[in-house]
């Protein structure tokens, strides 16, 4: 996918201006968060912190281990007859299953939804090749149709209303217009039912991979998933590599977490674990099974100081609750992954020159930590990741002249005292009768194109109080 | 006990009022309260921003300037945050400060937090005509765990009704330096709170920090909004009719 993350700014702007989505993400608000907190309630308040506590022990101890469970996984996949493939980069991934296409003579594949293909941009790849792709997950074959990348990762195209949605249906489909959801939803499914029969490839991603079965779990709520992985005689998994878990049981424990984390579901309409290609007997299943594991700069969270972020387990949770994200939707944030998440995930992916305004696009206000279910600190990788851009002298010159003469002053306390007691003045001065500053100059502009800035009182505490002593005495 | 009043840098100087306020508070409910002179900031905006050393050397000050007490106690969420949650992940590994950081961490206070569960404060002076409606600052609810005490203060205060909005808990939008390299987004979302003040249908906002105060103040006065009073928490506690 092209990255746009250096356009954060303008996007935002854009976003902001845009009243339709505007309307569109407030109508959204909160409603994940709604169902996320009734789930939570429902499972006991204090279970399920303690499940989140387990589940982010599950991941940590598959991270630890990453090499060796991985390992396993490719043993135990073969053993079962599946094909295992190692991707570096997402062009190697790519690469890899146009290889596939061409051994087996492929050329229509559908889809389910799958972040890893978003960031390889294997649409392009195998549309270039000859080879037609097909979303199915509903969300993404609207936003096929509309030419458009996912907005959310696990609501692609949760910035679209209905009406625009009825408009793409009739442009594409050639159907008379209906604003009747229900009746969209059969209609797509009309036009997706004879590529699922026709389609030789079927391409998932895995929200798990079992290191000691060998499989690869896939949750979905549509049922594509399933035909997905079963009609077409080829099966491929895409997956990166941090997806891996060492057993069942702990595939059991964060797919408790996963769904009502995610959408405050207690379990997903369709949960499949998919264990190699079909066996003689099997009534249905693909003829070949590959998994494509990729890496794709997550090699370089292990063992760093942002390894933590490898244990995310794509429930969308952080930008349901991210009040950034819900503001300026996903698309402004300029590659496959929005909000927190993405935050920390695109200047790791694609260089933390690529994408410096995301890490500080962020309040620190804490929901997404809290809410995250493998407890993964992100407003503490965000400020690390500040530090780094600090560190590598990414941050603009006048910026950091700003912080190293603020922390002169405040170290020095008769300094400090002076300064304050020029700035109160000024200040108050600048504030007028109303008591309200309209426009500050240099970087305060930023805040005053929005709002007003509250003049100071005039005198500082410390004027007041050393002065109220000196009375008492 | 002897608590030493970290007035915090915003307090001292836009609202200094607050600092009374907090400091009247703190003699109400027994204490001897000290300022120490030499104070500045916590280093929170550095620790934010990614300048560690500055954070570092700041954090270095305050501890000097308040390991003397047996309590430290800020009328801000977030100052109290930096110095209970953040000072140890910023001397994390380093034994000796390690010790002195977690000793003051330990005793470090967000105001209604101590005045409920230290200085367990029954009466509070203030008086107040009027609904408010309580906005939850961030750091003090996710960091500190702020989120019963402002309330049960304000239950304390003869005459005031409290009127809960809808999302207490959102981001004003602040952020820190957020608001000032992302004013525009930042902005709007000091609006969407705004109307959840508008719609609680409350004569005014308590709230525990500075920042938010004038990032919400702010945004309601340049949206045209003279009288919803914007208040901190410690000025409606000791309210004058």
């Amino acid at each position: 996918m092209q990255l746009a993350s250096v356009h954060f700014k303008q996007r935002a702007s854009g976003a902001l201006a845009d009243k339709h989505l505007q309307r569109t993400l407030k109508r959204f608000g909160s409603g994940f968060a709604d169902k996320r907190a009734a789930a939570r309630q429902a499972f006991g308040e204090d279970a399920f912190e303690v499940l989140r506590e387990a589940s982010a022990a599950i991941r940590d101890r598959a991270l630890v281990d990453l090499d060796a469970w991985l390992l396993r996984f490719e043993a135990e996949a073969v053993r079962r007859g599946s094909t295992v493939i190692w991707a570096e980069d997402a062009a190697e991934a790519c690469a890899r299953v146009l290889e596939i296409c061409a051994r087996h003579g492929l050329k229509k594949a559908i889809k389910s939804k799958s972040m890893l293909s978003e960031e390889a941009g294997l649409n392009d790849a195998l549309a270039a090749a000859g080879v037609q792709p097909v979303e199915t997950d509903l969300g993404e074959y609207i936003l096929q149709l509309a030419g458009e990348a996912p907005s959310h990762i696990i609501a692609p195209a949760i910035h679209k209303d209905q009406g625009e949605v009825s408009e793409l249906f009739v442009k594409h489909h050639g159907r008379p217009k209906s604003d009747d959801i229900a009746q969209m939803t059969r209609e797509a499914r009309e036009m997706l039912r004879p590529h699922f029969l026709s389609a030789d490839l079927g391409i998932s991603g895995g929200n798990f991979l079992v290191a000691e079965t060998g499989s690869v779990a896939i949750v979905t709520n549509e049922g594509n998933g399933r035909m997905v992985t079963t009609l077409p005689r080829v099966h491929i998994a895409i997956t990166g590599i941090e997806k891996v878990v060492p057993t069942l049981e702990d595939l059991s424990a964060l797919n408790r977490i996963l769904p009502r984390s995610a959408t405050g579901q207690e379990i997903e309409n369709y949960f499949s674990i998919l264990t190699g290609p079909k066996r003689s007997g099997d009534a249905d299943g693909p003829e070949h099974m590959y998994v494509i594991l990729v890496d794709n700069g997550r090699t370089r969270l292990v063992g760093s100081e942002l390894q933590s972020m490898l244990r995310c387990i794509r429930c969308g949770a952080c930008m349901n609750h991210c009040p950034v994200y819900q503001t300026v939707g996903g698309h402004s944030y300029g590659w496959v992954y929005p909000g927190p998440m993405g935050s920390v995930l695109t200047p790791v992916y694609q260089g933390l020159e690529n994408a410096l305004d995301l890490p500080q696009a962020a309040t620190l206000c804490g929901a997404c930590q809290v809410a995250c279910p493998v407890k993964i600190p992100l407003p503490g990788l965000l400020r690390k990741l500040r530090e780094m851009q600090m560190e590598r002298g990414l941050r603009p010159r006048a910026e950091r002249a700003a912080f190293r003469a603020w922390a002169y002053a405040a170290q020095r306390p008769w300094l400090y005292a002076l300064a304050t007691r020029i700035a109160a003045r000024v200040l108050q001065w600048m504030g007028g009768r109303r008591g309200l500053i309209a426009r500050l100059p240099f970087a305060g502009g930023g805040w005053t194109r929005g709002r007003d800035f509250p003049a100071p009182e005039g005198r500082t505490f410390r004027e007041l109080y050393r002065a109220g002593r000196r009375r008492q005495a | 006990m002897r608590v030493g009043l970290f007035v915090t840098c915003l307090v001292d100087l836009v609202r200094p009022r607050i600092g009374f306020a907090a400091l009247e508070l703190l003699e109400a409910a027994g204490c001897e309260v000290v300022v120490p002179a030499t104070q500045t900031c916590c280093g929170q905006p550095g620790w934010n921003s990614g300048d560690r050393p500055s954070a570092r050397a700041l954090a270095e000050k305050v501890i000097a300037e308040f390991e003397p007490f047996d309590y430290a106690v800020a009328p801000s969420g977030s100052c109290a945050g930096m110095i209970k949650t953040h000072y140890p992940e910023l001397f994390a590994g380093e034994g000796a400060w390690l010790a002195r950081v977690e000793a003051l961490a330990a005793k470090t206070y967000e105001l209604t937090d101590f005045l409920i569960n230290v200085a367990r404060l029954e009466r509070v002076p203030g008086r107040f005509a009027g609904t408010i409606t309580y906005h939850d600052s961030c750091a003090g609810l996710r960091e500190l765990g702020v989120k019963a005490q402002p309330r049960a203060l304000l239950a304390r205060v003869a005459g005031a009704e409290l009127e809960e909005m809808k999302d207490s808990e959102v981001c004003c939008g602040f952020g820190g330096t957020f608001s000032i390299k992302f004013g525009d987004i930042s902005a709007a979302m000091a609006q969407t709170k705004c109307d959840r003040i508008h719609a609680s249908g409350a004569h005014a906002v308590a709230l525990g920090d500075l920042g938010c105060m004038l990032n919400i103040e702010g945004r309601l006065r340049r949206m045209g909004d003279a009288t919803t009073r914007v208040l901190h928490i410690a000025e409606v506690l000791t309210a004058k009719p």
